[in-house]
């Protein structure tokens, strides 16, 4: 007789059928990568950032491969809440799985607009980019410094009508000190990690192999970082943690959920799998299988 | 529109028929979907490589269910695809892109115009119009075929049974000494639609030469891609008008595109 296993994990009063997400940014609204899954086995989608206004992004080449990852210097490129709300989210409504919805911005006005737009939408929860450039404090993004943080979060916090992930950046000296910050300033959640800032050269053409210089480093490369940052997280708040960074299969986010995350996403790995995302969620039943686990919470943070 | 899929193919042939450049036959079913113009992007097996390779779809067998493609090495993924041999498995995704509008090509006079590792999409484009000629009763003196290449040719040999093929050289070793529009001038060609593949400055060559022609020409366009699929955005070109999808002047060359048409986009 096969056992009933609970993977159901629920986060600021949200419950989502699985612990698995989409990484923001790597499966735009699910209309892409809905050839491949069936989005309605997905514990949510976190959708492509979004911004008051439509922006352009930055001139290509927008990605480069790297040992083991890739950067991206895509620079929120995004159609503008008007579009989303009408298009996207109407796509989203036919499925039976949780949205999330990732606001970017480029001053916390910005942020304030698009935040207090979805407060009517059919939205579970809002994730906040703080890795924009912070045009007013001179590009200096939101999440890098703890003051600020706790700036955005508390501003936010008071219009959202919809639980607030704040998403925290690894490019800081201490994430813990920044997962404090969120939540000492209200935030429901915290999610990490956003990529690790990057470079790569051309050594052939001598020029980078980024139009914007600089990207993102993400994917297998950087997961015993996101590893890390997450389990110091999660030991510095009661609050609780999406984890991300390299996601491939159930055994990678078992990692995560061990290290604290309540909840996992699944990001550039789809890019070499489209079908990554189920068989995460499909990895993760096998382990509960295999170790006789009835309830996914169980294992969260059990590695002390 | 086929679903698109990520799939296990077997390779069937593979051999080096030019310095550095592979010709290959995959077994597939996905083959069944493909148009010209379209491309299936091949995932390498090293794991520090992860992303897929867009190669384009130069050939199809549909009955035996077969692609082919004809690539050059250019690092560490081709590298790696160039050692493969007969029966080795291979994982795709397909098919991918819009592909050449082969309607707009009817009752016309068109140039098929490819550049160096350009030219590979240019051999099923030109087997798809031959038969539609075949079938409307006409020959194929409206298809003039024009191949750019550096020094060695490939798919020439492929090219002549489905039109006139004209040569330019960059050394000059074989037909025109210059590129594709050096060997226009030479034999004077005329014509009504350009589909056209090959390096950016030749595209841009294209683009001016039909606008100052008064000819329709699409383009097949090169960027970087990570997803393949439309979801991530870093494949985008710029495009004259806001784009449909992004609302943006940016489109995404791997689902909206590869082929656009010449006046749509900004390069
Ligand atoms: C729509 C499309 C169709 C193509 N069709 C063909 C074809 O039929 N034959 C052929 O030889 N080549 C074709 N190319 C170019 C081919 O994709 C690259 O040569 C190949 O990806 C190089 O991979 P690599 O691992 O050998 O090189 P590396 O330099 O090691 O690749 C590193 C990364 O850069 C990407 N990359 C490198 N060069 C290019 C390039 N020129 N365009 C896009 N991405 C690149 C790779 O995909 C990989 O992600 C096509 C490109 C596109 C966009
Ligand atoms: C192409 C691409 C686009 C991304 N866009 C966004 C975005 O719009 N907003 C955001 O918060 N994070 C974005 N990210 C970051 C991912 O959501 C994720 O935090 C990061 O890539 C680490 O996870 P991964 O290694 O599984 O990709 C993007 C990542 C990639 C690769
Ligand atoms: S490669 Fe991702 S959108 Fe084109």
């Amino acid at each position: 007789m096969e056992k009933k296993r609970n993977m159901a994990v629920t986060i600021a009063g949200v419950a989502f059928k699985n612990p698995v997400m989409t990484a923001s940014g790597t499966f735009g609204s699910g209309m892409e990568y809905g050839e491949f899954v069936d989005l309605n086995k997905l514990g949510a989608i976190v959708t492509k950032g979004v911004a008051n206004i439509p922006w352009p992004g930055n001139p290509t080449p927008r990605v480069a491969e790297t040992y083991g990852g890739m950067l991206n210097a895509i620079g929120l490129q995004n159609p503008g809440i008007d579009v989303f709300i009408k298009r996207d989210l109407e796509f989203l409504k036919q499925y039976d799985t949780k949205v999330i919805v990732n606001v970017c911005g480029k001053s916390v006005e910005d942020y304030v607009e698009v935040v207090e737009r979805l407060s009517e939408q059919a939205v579970d929860m809002l994730e906040i980019n703080v890795s924009c450039p912070n045009v007013k404090e001179g590009a200096i993004a939101f999440g890098q410094k703890a003051d600020a943080l706790y700036h955005i979060t508390e501003e936010i916090k008071k219009k959202a009508k919809q639980p607030v992930i704040m998403k925290l950046s690894p490019n800081v000296t201490s994430i813990g000190e920044m997962a404090k910050a969120a939540e000492a300033a209200g935030a429901d959640a915290i999610s990490l990690i956003n990529t690790i800032t990057g470079m790569k050269i051309d050594i052939h053409k001598r020029r980078f192999a980024l139009a914007n210089k600089t990207g993102g480093l993400s994917g297998p490369a950087i997961k015993p970082v996101a590893v890390r940052m997450v389990y110091e997280a999660a030991h510095a708040v009661k609050i609780p943690i999406i984890g991300m960074g390299g996601i491939a299969n159930g055994e990678d986010a078992i990692e995560f959920l061990m290290a604290g995350a309540t909840a996992v996403s699944v990001g550039a790995m789809n890019f070499v799998n489209p079908y990554a995302t189920e068989e995460t969620i499909q990895g993760i039943e096998e382990y509960m299988e295999q170790y006789n686990i009835e309830d996914i919470r169980e294992i969260i943070g059990c590695v002390e | 529109m086929k679903k698109k899929k990520k799939e296990t193919a077997v390779v069937y042939s593979q051999k080096e028929t030019a310095q550095g450049i592979f010709d290959m036959w995959i077994e597939t079913p996905l083959a069944g979907n493909a148009h010209p113009g379209q491309f299936i992007s091949i995932y390498p097996k090293n794991e520090a490589t992860l992303l897929p390779r867009p190669i384009s779809i130069c050939e199809v067998d549909e009955k035996k269910e077969r692609l082919r493609i004809v690539y050059r090495i250019a690092g560490q993924g081709t590298r790696e695809f160039s050692s493969y041999e007969q029966g080795d498995s291979i994982s795709i995704l397909g098919i991918l892109g819009n592909g050449f509008p082969l309607e707009a090509a009817e009752g016309k006079n068109v140039f098929l115009m490819g550049g160096g590792i350009g030219i590979p999409p240019m051999v099923q484009l030109a087997k798809e119009l031959a038969a539609a000629n075949r079938e409307a009763g006409r020959d194929n003196s409206n298809i003039k075929i024009i191949l750019g290449y550096r020094s060695e040719l490939f798919l020439h040999e492929d090219l002549m049974q489905y039109g006139q093929v004209y040569i330019a050289t960059e050394d000059g070793s074989k037909g025109s000494k210059g590129t594709v529009m050096d060997a226009i001038e030479d034999n004077r060609l005329k014509g009504d639609v350009i589909f056209s593949c090959g390096p950016m400055p030749m595209l841009r060559a294209i683009k001016r030469y039909a606008a100052e022609n008064g000819m329709t020409a699409y383009l097949s366009l090169e960027e970087r891609m990570a997803c393949g699929v439309g979801a991530c955005l870093g494949c985008v070109c710029k495009t004259k008008e806001v784009d449909h999808h992004s609302f943006v002047h940016n489109a995404r060359v791997c689902t909206d595109g590869p082929v656009y048409l010449a006046e749509e986009v900004d390069i």
